[in-house]
């Protein structure tokens, strides 16, 4: 399994503004890593720094113990797939060529498609329950069934890393445990390590193995979501007054907002 | 399975289409020339007329009319895809009136006109990607700039003509439109070798056009250096329209139409590379044999054509995107 370290990593936009100082984090092999905090805490601009989509402006992000923007792009491709937030297909594009580009990183042009491609691209159609849709057009398929097809292509991939800002956006509920059902499959199953960011904290507590909470660009807390998520935490990092209880079906921590209006009996 | 035939199917016909487009072109014009006196003329024997009509003065036409119109409609497709727009082809976006401002001055100033075209693609290029490209390829923003950069360099060109001598603004009047009824077997080589190292360069780069569609985060995530993809496929389809243009004069619509027509033919999600190219050569000498019946030069059949087309294409966009 390649690991994956940030040291150090400052990390900011066109804008010169750092959201992200000094953070360093190693993720967990094998497991499924969650990341949470509110809006603009960097959750999303540090996924991105591991992706190598932003370039830090101090410290480095390792694959391996090679930077990950000093390694050829391919390379990195074949360790670490990415799906960020909101992808759009083309009009058109089928969900069987969609699926079929996740296994660019492993073509060349004097070899394009081999059975191994199409191996890969059937097995992750069969995964994701796409198999009967591989013909129809993206853009005409309903969100469930486009978010799958995305992860369909980053299953295809066939990498060992999979990081994913946000997979459950604009899902409703039942497909939003859906594609989360999916994503431990494939970690389960296949032992990938995923990394995720997540909006909703229940989700997070339910489906992380590693959560790591945070602020204004830092870390505050990381570790299994037992330890970590407390009333206190979530207090210090979403500014939000809680109670946390145990999830009656699953046993994680269940975070129940108070909020201004509520009457809390006894 | 015809959905694995059509890719393959779709360009097969579209050659042959262009093979007979070029072949009608050869035989047609003022006189008629029988296939079979055409094909004997090409290999080299048959009367002194039919040499003369075909080998000197329609061959170099026909030749020029399909290299200008694949090399048009390749560039097309890659600028296309790239910039993930369909509007954002060669000809809306400046780089043809960068080329032919340059083309024009060398007319007027008596240099020769093939390095200038890419000169003046390339800075037209250029100003086009530092004003536009820094925020992101897609939607209005690089159409609007490239608007503003033809604006420059149609009134460049004006302003040319009227400095010029009158023979010398009538030939580039009569290039600018796009004509192929000047062109002779000087106008061949620069095209001929521009488009057999670059459309060959851009089918071998077509994994990176699959990979661009997808934006420029998935392209990176599926090991694509989007950067360096992006300049190099651009500057080949720079290439591409420069010489083109050089050589045929800025034809109207080609660039935009053929991967357009080429995308709906293939019933894909992009333009196809191939069929764009093959689409745009067919169209070029399907619009000179119908230029020549009615004495027109060929920038006036396509542009034509081309307007109705570019105003589907609008009202298109406008509603989906």
């Amino acid at each position: 399994m390649p690991e994956l370290r940030a040291t150090g990593v400052r990390l900011a936009y066109h804008n010169n503004m750092v959201v992200v100082d000094d953070l360093d984090l190693t993720v967990p092999d094998g497991r499924i890593s969650v990341i949470v905090g509110a809006n603009a805490s960097g959750k999303s601009t540090l996924l991105r720094a591991l992706a190598r989509l932003l370039i830090p402006r101090a410290g480095s992000v390792h694959l391996d113990g090679r930077s990950i923007h000093e390694m050829p792009t391919r390379q990195v491709a074949t360790q670490v797939g990415i799906l960020p937030q909101g992808p759009v297909a083309p009009e058109g594009l089928t969900v069987g060529d969609l699926v079929g580009r996740g296994r660019a990183p492993h073509q060349r042009w004097w070899h394009q498609w081999s059975a191994t491609d199409e191996h890969e691209v059937a097995e992750a159609l069969r995964l994701t329950g796409l198999t009967d849709l591989a013909r129809r057009p993206v853009d005409e398929l309903s969100g469930g069934q486009r978010q799958r097809a995305w992860i369909a292509m980053a299953i295809a991939q066939g990498t060992p890393i999979l990081l994913l800002d946000e997979p459950t956006t604009y899902l409703d509920l039942a497909h939003q445990i859906d594609v989360l059902d999916l994503i431990v499959d494939l970690n389960r199953r296949e032992g990938r390590t995923v990394v995720m960011v997540l909006h909703d904290l229940n989700q997070a507590c339910r489906y992380a193995d590693h959560m790591i909470a945070m602020r204004s660009g830092r870390i505050v807390a990381e570790g299994g979501p037992a330890e970590v998520i407390t009333a206190e935490l979530v207090e210090e990092v979403f500014g939000l007054r809680c109670r946390v209880i145990a999830d009656p079906v699953a046993g994680t921590p269940l975070v129940l907002p108070v909020g201004r209006h509520v009457v809390e009996p006894g | 399975m015809p959905a694995r035939i059509r890719p393959l199917l779709v360009p097969a016909c579209l050659a042959g289409a262009t093979a007979a487009a070029f072949c009608l072109g050869l035989a047609m014009g003022a006189h008629w020339v029988d296939p079979v006196d055409v094909v004997r003329a090409l290999a080299g024997s048959g009367d002194r007329f039919a040499l003369l009509t075909v080998n000197e003065l329609r061959l170099p036409r026909a030749l020029v009319g399909l290299l200008a119109g694949a090399a048009f409609g390749v560039a097309g497709a890659v600028f296309q895809t790239v910039t993930r727009n369909p509007l954002a082809s060669p000809d809306m976006i400046g780089i043809s009136a960068g080329a032919a401002v340059a083309v024009v001055a060398g007319i007027v100033l008596g240099i020769d006109p093939a390095g200038l075209g890419l000169a003046g693609g390339l800075l037209a290029a250029l100003v086009v990607y530092l004003l536009a490209w820094n925020q992101g390829t897609t939607g209005y923003r690089i159409i609007l700039v490239g608007v503003g950069v033809t604006w420059v360099c149609t009134s460049t060109t004006s302003w040319l003509l009227t400095k010029a001598e009158l023979y010398q603004a009538q030939q580039a009047v009569g290039w600018l439109v796009g004509n192929l009824g000047d062109s002779t077997w000087q106008d061949v080589p620069a095209l001929a070798v521009s488009a057999a190292v670059l459309v060959p360069g851009v089918l071998l780069l077509g994994g990176w056009l699959r990979t661009l569609q997808l934006g420029d985060e998935i392209a990176t995530g599926l090991g694509t250096p989007v950067q360096r993809a992006r300049l190099v496929l651009l500057l080949a389809g720079v290439g591409l329209v420069a010489f083109a243009t050089a050589a045929a004069g800025p034809i109207a619509f080609i660039a935009l139409a053929s991967p357009q027509i080429a995308r709906r033919l293939a019933g894909a999600a992009a333009p196809p590379v191939l069929a764009s190219g093959l689409t745009g050569a067919l169209v070029v000498l399907a619009a000179d044999l119908l230029a020549r019946q009615v004495q027109l030069p060929v920038g006036v059949v396509t542009g034509v054509f081309g307007a109705p087309f570019l105003m589907w294409l609008l009202i298109r966009k406008n509603r989906y995107a």
